[in-house]
């Protein structure tokens, strides 16, 4: 991005044109003519659509799949992918209510409690990363393991049935305001930039791709594909826990059923961003506009009075869909 | 100076480097040739840091220098330009030019964008090319890709106080001839700075460039020359070895075809592959085609089998006219496909060998619409001891059998399937010598029971042996062809003549 906005505009334009030629680059802008268009069909079908308050409650549903999708991207940028979310989360908003003021146990570790959260889980990232680059098990395999690990452990800790989060401070993620809306929004948009800057202006970011692009070119660059990929799912991990926090502070207790339907959602919104699952193409800021169409869908059903089952089934075939539009599928010679 | 002394390597099963000395003296441009599995590729990654050897030395400046990677052969100035592919196509040219060597331009973890692409101006300022460095690598033309591979190992100019040594890995096998004229006028220039070691089996180009030629067959060096004071054709000699004797080839099997045309191929093309090719294959006859990687005879043998279809010209297969759009199309058609890559394309590795033997095939074992495993078996034990396949029986699976046998199980596929035209792709790649002989036997048994057979082989001396016909291609185009009969075979420089 900032590389083209650098150069004269008569440079931008030929590496513009030798990005590929037409096909490549309206695919490139597809999800956003999408989501354009269907906000404009959305608000035509119902025009409390564009009113403020629906607005604000578009931002603040997309705020836990945003920072999610963050963290599922990179996995998805390297060819990988991280099974691992639900779990991931339900340990973050676990560790969280049982550390913070609760109607469990006499704990009060305030602030503390959210740190605690968030590095449980990035530990559940790095587990996962190790377990792909040691033990060499594929990671559907291993981070489907880690899910299943960390879901049981959370329901177990918490005694199978609800704890109430009654830290007065945590709690106002989700309900105290900063220009308008719920400080979880920023907090997402935080998360967001932090995944920008990562991906485009570190190194790590840029190894990622590489990785994603071919990884025995990318070995013999010197880079250092073990200490990449665990870090990978450790950052996916970290926003993963992040994410957690916000969710259990938006309901105000953690339970079992915290994360349900959580990896769909992350999945849905970085493939309809038009990330290759295949890796090495796309990006997080496709992953914007991939949340964005997500809930924005998902709201606009919900404002037709669509039934949810109906819902879910939309979503459904939007992901098949998204995968069927996007790019050079029939240049792969093989489909598993 | 960059020495390499009695480096030996070998993999499961075959010796690939024997007691390999090699010398690169500063400001010099070697060179290294030989056929297909003569060992250049791997003495080049051991020369890069990516192969390790099992025995010998590599020595820098009289230092003994031990590399554990790529890495590591970087930091000592050796940089390894590799073919077209290795750069990252979803990159842009100044993320491939520092990928792994970001950490120049990064302060507090950030990286500087605008700093690194100025460095890779500069880089490709060196050699003199003007490409966009932030468009991405899958923009660029084969050639720039090229330019851009030769700026990256450049960058080691900065970071390494010795000059540097640039090894390339066939370089010019995806060049037109005008792109390979800039390449080597850059490589002339980069000479003062730098030693160079070029890989490549065209000979022309290889004393066009170089200043020292070492010649590489089965695995060891057979022969150093001054380029001044060698030709092609006495290198090409050297290349292939072993004299033309005719045993080797079981000549005396070499049955007379019969009148039968079963494969005709008139004014056959495809666009930018080859053109205007015509010849005719009889029952029992074998065709084979020489050239040189490029020429086209690996489309040719692509198209009849079925995987690139002809944009001009006919082909009729047994009287009918045929335009496969699909390999499917042509096995039913009685064409068989041996694929030179047998783990890849020839094998499912972890079937069994009665498995893999029905696999074009099923209908012969199938009882009232249900696989029947004893007819099955019965089969697969018939071929295993008609083709002699050593194996622990029909159940084992194909991974765990030798080259020269998976490449039978191959054969004894197309043979259940009914094929009557063979497409043999490399049939002897990677066997050893009396794997190829068996290998040999079959095929002179097959061309006795009327199997029409079109070959490509590594070797020069193979094709010959084999072919009761030769046809050498060039560019696209066929430029000769040779009478191969028993007693008949024409000598390997007739046939480079056309070649190159």
């Amino acid at each position: 991005m900032k590389s083209i906005l650098n150069m004269e505009p008569k440079t931008a334009m030929r590496s513009f044109w030798s990005r590929a030629g037409k096909a490549r680059r309206w695919r490139a802008f597809a999800p956003l003519g999408v989501l354009i268009v269907l906000c404009i069909l959305i608000a035509i079908a119902n025009p409390n659509f564009i009113e403020p308050r629906n607005l604000i409650r578009v931002a603040n549903s997309a705020a836990v799949p945003l920072t999610l999708a963050m963290g599922m991207t990179f996995i998805i940028l390297l060819g990988s992918i991280d099974l691992s979310v639900e779990g991931a989360m339900s340990v973050a908003a676990m560790v969280l209510v049982l550390l913070a003021t609760n109607d469990s146990n006499a704990n009060n570790y305030g602030w503390l409690a959210v740190v605690a959260a968030i590095a449980a889980s990035t530990v559940m990232g790095l587990a996962s990363g190790f377990l792909q680059t040691t033990l060499r098990i594929p990671s559907f395999m291993a981070t489907l393991g880690v899910w299943f690990i960390g879901l049981g452990f959370s329901v177990y800790m918490l005694g199978g049935s609800a704890v109430r989060l009654m830290d007065e401070n945590i709690r106002a993620l989700a309900l105290s305001r900063f220009l308008g809306f719920p400080l979880a929004v920023w907090i997402a948009l935080a998360a967001f930039a932090v995944a920008i800057v990562i991906q485009y202006h570190t190194r790590i970011g840029r190894h990622i791709m590489a990785i994603g692009g071919g990884e025995d070119v990318a070995e013999l660059s010197g880079i250092n594909l073990r200490r990449v990929r665990i870090i990978a799912f450790g950052l996916a991990g970290f926003f993963f826990g992040v994410a957690g926090v916000l969710a259990a502070a938006q309901l105000g207790q953690s339970n079992a059923v915290i994360a349900d339907g959580r990896l769909f959602a992350a999945v849905t919104a970085v493939v309809v961003g038009g990330t290759a699952l295949t890796g090495g193409e796309g990006g997080v800021l496709n992953t914007l506009v991939g949340v964005l169409i997500v809930t924005v869908l998902a709201n606009g059903m919900i404002l037709l009075g669509i039934s949810p089952y109906i819902q879910q089934t939309v979503q459904g075939l939007m992901i098949i869909a998204a995968v069927a539009l996007s790019l050079d599928r029939f240049n792969l010679k093989i489909v598993k | 100076m960059f020495a390499a002394n009695g480096i030996s390597k070998s993999f499961v099963g075959t010796h690939a480097l024997k007691n390999v000395d090699i010398e690169i003296r500063p400001n010099e441009v070697v060179g290294l040739i030989g056929e297909n599995g003569a060992g250049k590729s791997t003495l080049m990654r051991i020369l890069a840091g990516t192969h390790r050897p099992d025995s010998g030395t590599l020595t820098l400046d009289g230092q003994p220098l031990r590399l554990r990677n790529a890495r590591d052969a970087a930091g000592h100035g050796i940089g390894m330009v590799f073919q077209e592919q290795s750069l990252l196509l979803n990159m842009t040219v100044a993320e491939n030019i520092y990928l792994g060597q970001e950490h120049q331009f990064t302060r507090f973890g950030i990286l500087n964008w605008r700093a690194m692409n100025d460095a890779s101006r500069r880089q490709l300022a060196k050699i003199g090319v003007d490409i966009d460095v932030t468009a991405r690598a899958s923009g660029l033309t084969f050639a720039a890709r090229q330019m851009v591979e030769l700026a990256k190992a450049l960058t080691l100019e900065e970071s390494v106080d010795r000059p540097l040594v640039i090894l390339l890995d066939e370089p010019t096998s995806v060049l037109s001839a005008s792109d390979i004229d800039v390449l080597f006028a850059r490589v002339k220039s980069l000479k003062s700075r730098a030693s160079f070691v070029f890989v490549s089996h065209r000979l022309e180009e290889v004393l066009r460039i170089s200043d020292r030629v070492y010649t590489m067959k089965d695995g060891a060096v057979v022969a150093e020359h001054r380029s001044q004071d060698v030709t092609a054709p006495a290198l090409h000699e050297i290349m292939v070895g072993r004299g033309l004797h005719t045993e080797h080839y079981k000549e005396s099997k070499q049955s007379v075809p019969r009148s039968e045309v079963i494969v005709e191929a008139s004014k056959l093309g495809v666009a930018g592959a080859f053109h205007d090719v015509s010849f005719k294959i009889h029952a029992g006859e074998i065709i084979g085609i020489a050239g040189v990687v490029g020429s086209g005879r690996e489309e040719i043998t692509r198209t009849i089998g079925g995987f690139l279809p002809q944009t001009e010209g006919a082909l009729r297969i047994k009287d009918a006219s045929v335009r496969f759009t699909s390999p499917e199309q042509a096995v039913r058609k009685s064409i068989g496909y041996i694929p030179r890559e047998r783990r890849v394309e020839g094998l499912v590795m972890f079937l069994s060998v009665a498995e893999n033997i029905t696999l074009a095939d099923l209908s012969c074992v199938m009882r009232g619409g249900a696989i029947n495993y004893k007819e099955e078996r019965k089969l697969a034990v018939d071929w295993i001891k008609k083709l002699r396949i050593k194996t622990p029986g029909p159940d084992a699976a194909c991974r765990k059998l030798s080259g020269g046998n998976q490449q039978k199980v191959v054969l004894a596929r197309w043979m259940t399937a009914g094929s009557q035209i063979l497409i043999l792709d490399h049939p002897t790649r990677g066997l050893d010598v009396g794997a190829k002989e068996e290998v040999y036997d079959l095929v002179r048994d097959l061309s006795a029971q009327g199997i029409a057979i079109l070959l490509i082989s590594d070797t020069l001396d193979e094709t010959i042996g084999l072919s009761h016909r030769v046809l050498v291609m060039r560019d696209g185009e066929v430029t000769a062809e040779f009478d191969a009969s028993r007693g008949n075979k024409p000598d390997q420089v007739e046939l480079l003549r056309e070649m190159v």
